[in-house]
């Protein structure tokens, strides 16, 4: 399913933190939403995820507008992976991930054994499985983050979102995460902080910058060293591998102008 | 070098979907789950304690009656035709005393506490905080204000409103007052509900205290009653509204229990799978105010009850409410019978106030569990 943010602005607390972003995220693409911290990433994803009316524009799952879905309707066709909030009663591992069932089954129905399955499968796929009666905070931080995973992955929409989904993992995780969420082929929006994962999975790179796209393309066009300047306001240098010739950016502070 | 080669590396074998698994952390996860009772005897044991005490309270009083008969008094007036109803074995005072007093009060507890507890956990629900309750939200204290109003008035009601209408009144009242004082751009915060529900609380215990000190003197004494709680005025018919109020709720959690699994993770995290998290807290938060309301109307300010009885399912099944929610109206029917059979008996002939009581055994019993079993109650933060 494609997605498509069409001149979207956001207002939030009063003050508008998107300005008009067009961005079509065409079916089985993965597309990573990159930017510093406050230039609208998890915005943007709420303005699809919630089905909330944005302060102008529309955002279009293959033509239809979000705000105009039921919102079960809405979460069955979008999965979102975000970030753990504390909770101050706590369900178990099995539990968190069986709530991703629950835009699939009427409001006095029992799960189903389909639920079981699909909930069993997600807990593998997470690499969870053996944690399902453990409470959610007796957990590490990766390992919460990946019951996350499940949960979206038990939620089986056609498309998914990820709010910072590896930041509390290590990078064998991290690069877990990335390649079951690529092998899924589904439609992917990622927000990440990792512009070297980044440009490693994804398709598309949309950089956001003080809620304005300044950026959108397949990852060696977008993620140039006068981009990341800008954007980042780091000095980026690109390092080319001498046994794959494959490309990676690493990172150094700004010079001093002069 | 190591690093990037690893990206590059995993972005050649993208398509390969499963995740290696950590040898370490399996050993680190097989380590004790959660012991969790299962539901159905869980609850099939606390029905049957709670018929135990129902029998047990309904033999207990001034006029003598042994447990057997008071089965039999309860079993022949729910199944006509029971021979010993009508052979001589059992005098019309002991009856009357079991059918027309020491029943309906004993239900009516049942009825009290298993609302009561209801509304706490759908108010903890609401506000995503173990303390959330009938009392801190300021609900019990509005519909006190109500019901006091009538008592001082002097007459059977107040503003053309019975005791039961003005308690239900005041409930409501204080609700939606605690709803748009926590209200942040059209959303309910939370923490601003426990702030605006014990402000107003204070509030509202004030003007009762007012109304209580004003009055004629005649007045106070069935005020301190009602205020500290009491379901010794019981008969049949009062069991009516409460029982009609429970049943509602309880049909209407059943159905939403799901949703409020979904929220304890958070608005967004609920967002994300279809709830609607502002209709549903005002939903909730309006069933646990007209249950309270119409439980305080009959059975006055019983206070703990909302707040220990939530635990102590969560701590028996754990928090996914498809499972705590039965525990809690059943145990929570246990608990003020057995509160109400201690009222009548500890201190024999007098009665002590429910409201005492369930403060007597609920405090303690509170913080014991708050010091031992916090972890898994959910307050250790």
């Amino acid at each position: 399913m494609s997605v498509l943010f069409d001149d979207v602005s956001v207002a939030r607390g009063g003050r508008t933190v998107l300005h008009g972003i067009d961005l079509e995220v065409g079916t089985g693409r993965i597309v990573g939403l990159l930017g510093p911290n406050g230039s609208g990433k998890s915005t943007l994803l709420r303005a699809l995820f919630t089905g909330q009316r944005p302060l102008s524009g529309r955002v279009l799952i293959d033509g239809a507008d979000v705000s105009q879905l039921a919102p079960r309707t809405l979460a069955r066709t979008v999965s979102v992976m975000l970030q753990d909030s504390p909770s101050e009663f706590d369900l178990t591992v099995r539990e968190t991930v069986l709530v991703g069932r629950s835009p699939h089954r009427a409001p006095f129905s029992r799960d189903t054994p389909e639920d079981q399955r699909i909930v069993d499968e997600a807990l593998r796929t997470a690499d969870v499985h053996d944690l399902g009666d453990r409470l959610v905070r007796s957990l590490s931080g990766g390992q919460r983050q990946r019951v996350m995973l499940a949960r979206a992955l038990a939620q089986s929409g056609e498309i998914l979102v990820l709010d910072e989904p590896t930041n509390h993992l290590d990078i064998a995780h991290q690069l877990d995460l990335m390649r079951v969420v690529s092998g899924l082929g589904t439609t992917v929006i990622a927000a990440l902080h990792d512009l070297n994962i980044a440009a490693a999975f994804c398709d598309d790179i949309a950089v956001l910058d003080e809620g304005r796209l300044v950026a959108f393309g397949p990852p060696d066009t977008v993620l140039t060293p006068a981009l990341v300047d800008e954007v980042f306001h780091v000095t980026a240098r690109i390092a080319i591998e001498v046994d794959t010739g494959a490309r990676a950016m690493t990172f150094h502070p700004r010079q001093p102008v002069g | 070098m190591s690093e990037s080669t690893a990206i590059l590396t995993e972005r050649r074998e993208r398509r390969l979907p499963f995740l290696r698994r950590r040898s370490g952390e399996r050993a680190r996860g097989r380590s004790k789950g959660r012991r969790m009772l299962p539901v159905g005897p869980t609850v099939a044991t606390i029905a049957v304690l709670a018929v135990l005490v129902l029998v047990f309270s309904a033999a207990t009083g001034p006029v003598a009656v042994s447990p057997v008969d008071a089965a039999k008094i309860v079993i022949g007036h729910l199944i006509p035709g029971m021979p010993w109803m009508s052979d001589g074995t059992l005098t019309p005072l002991q009856d009357q005393a079991v059918w027309q007093f020491r029943v309906p009060r004993s239900l009516l507890a049942a009825l009290s506490g298993a609302g009561l507890a209801l509304a706490g956990a759908m108010m903890q629900a609401v506000v995503r905080n173990p303390l959330a309750e009938p009392y801190i939200l300021g609900v019990s204290s509005g519909a006190s204000v109500g019901a006091v109003l009538v008592i001082v008035s002097g007459g059977a009601t107040f503003l053309g409103l019975t005791m039961s209408g003005a308690a239900f009144v005041g409930a409501m009242v204080a609700c939606i007052l605690v709803a748009m004082l926590a209200r942040i751009r059209g959303e309910l915060s939370p923490t601003r509900m426990i702030l605006a529900g014990v402000a107003l609380g204070a509030l509202l215990s004030a003007v009762t205290s007012y109304l209580t000190l004003t009055t004629d003197a005649q007045n106070v004494v069935s005020v301190m009653f009602f205020l500290l709680g009491s379901v010794s005025a019981a008969d049949m018919s009062s069991l009516v509204i409460p029982a009609v109020a429970l049943a509602i709720a309880c049909i209407a959690v059943f159905g939403l229990s799901r949703s409020m699994n979904a929220l304890l993770a958070g608005d967004e995290s609920a967002m994300a799978v279809g709830v609607r998290t502002t209709r549903l807290r005002g939903l909730l938060l309006v069933l646990a105010s007209l249950l309270t309301g119409a439980i305080v109307a009959v059975s006055g300010g019983i206070g703990f009850v909302g707040l220990v009885v939530p635990h102590m399912a969560r701590l028996l099944v754990g928090s996914d409410h498809r499972r705590m929610l039965p525990i809690t109206v059943l145990g929570g029917a246990l608990f003020l019978m057995v509160a109400d059979l201690l009222a009548r008996t500890v201190a024999m002939p007098t009665e002590i106030p429910l409201g005492i009581l369930t403060a007597f055994v609920g405090a303690p019993f509170f913080l014991w569990l708050m010091r031992s079993g916090g972890e898994r109650a959910g307050f250790d933060r």
